[in-house]
């Protein structure tokens, strides 16, 4: 019985996403909130500001530069997680 | 799983294969500033030449060539270099990761010294990333023992 309440709540939940997502602005509409925001000036100033001919990597190294580097300390946690959960030395003992 | 082969076919393409890929993830890492790629696509390409390496012959290939200490200390020089650049201008007064003031260090025009400071960046991004996936490979491939990469009739021993 639980799987049909289960059922029942997932597809209104679905229903209602489906709804909402209809509500969104069109694809590639200039008028956008999130073209109107910082995008314009990332595409107008970055050759003045950066110099960066490309303004993907003045975003990735420039403006989000902390979000890069935070970016590369995350995959290095991961790393550092993995090998403490599943490294097993010989001789038994952790590193 | 992944067992040891020996075959000379797959031997000599990993072989034939895998300069190449290492010089392509430097391209992939070198032309990041003005086209797709970059730090994190060059580092994974760099780590699949590796793991191709550890699949076509085995394991000891890749750990005579990366050991696990060297590839332990990569994985924190990457974010060394990383916060280094970044920290290096504010000892000239300027913002964290403020390329510009790296042309007081290098004897440069402030504009080569942002196109330096970005590579230096994006040169501890591809070291970290490349370090990081080969170690977790290592370490899901052979169960935490470096010893040889699984086969199916040790994983299928485990489970019973």
């Amino acid at each position: 019985m639980n799987k049909v309440y289960a059922l029942i709540i997932s597809v209104i939940v679905g229903l209602l996403l489906v709804y909402s997502a209809s509500e969104f602005p069109k694809w590639s509409d200039p008028n956008q909130p999130a073209s109107l925001h910082v995008s314009p000036r990332y595409i107008e100033k970055t050759v003045e500001e950066t110099k960066v001919p490309n303004a993907v990597t003045s975003v990735l190294a420039d403006y989000r530069g902390y979000d890069t580097m935070f970016e590369t300390s995350v995959i290095f946690t991961a790393g550092v997680a993995v090998m403490m959960l599943l490294r097993r030395p010989k001789n038994g003992k952790r590193p | 799983m992944v067992r040891d082969l020996d075959d000379i076919i797959i031997r000599t393409s990993a072989r034939i294969m895998v300069p190449f890929m290492q010089i392509y993830s430097l391209y992939v890492f070198a032309h990041g500033h003005i086209s797709p790629g970059g730090g994190f696509q060059g580092g994974c390409i760099m780590a699949a030449s590796f793991i191709l390496l550890a699949v076509a012959y085995n394991l000891n290939k890749v750990k005579t060539r990366l050991t696990e200490r060297r590839n332990a200390l990569f994985c924190s020089l990457g974010v060394f270099i990383f916060a280094a650049t970044g920290l290096v201008p504010v000892l000239f007064a300027g913002n964290f990761l403020d390329y510009g003031k790296w042309s007081k260090v290098l004897f440069t025009d402030p504009i080569m010294a942002r196109y330096y400071g970005m590579a230096m960046i994006e040169l501890g991004v591809e070291i970290t990333v490349m370090a990081v996936m080969v170690s977790i490979f290592l370490d899901l491939a052979t169960a935490g023992k470096h010893e040889k990469i699984l086969e199916e009739k040790d994983v299928r021993n485990d489970t019973e």
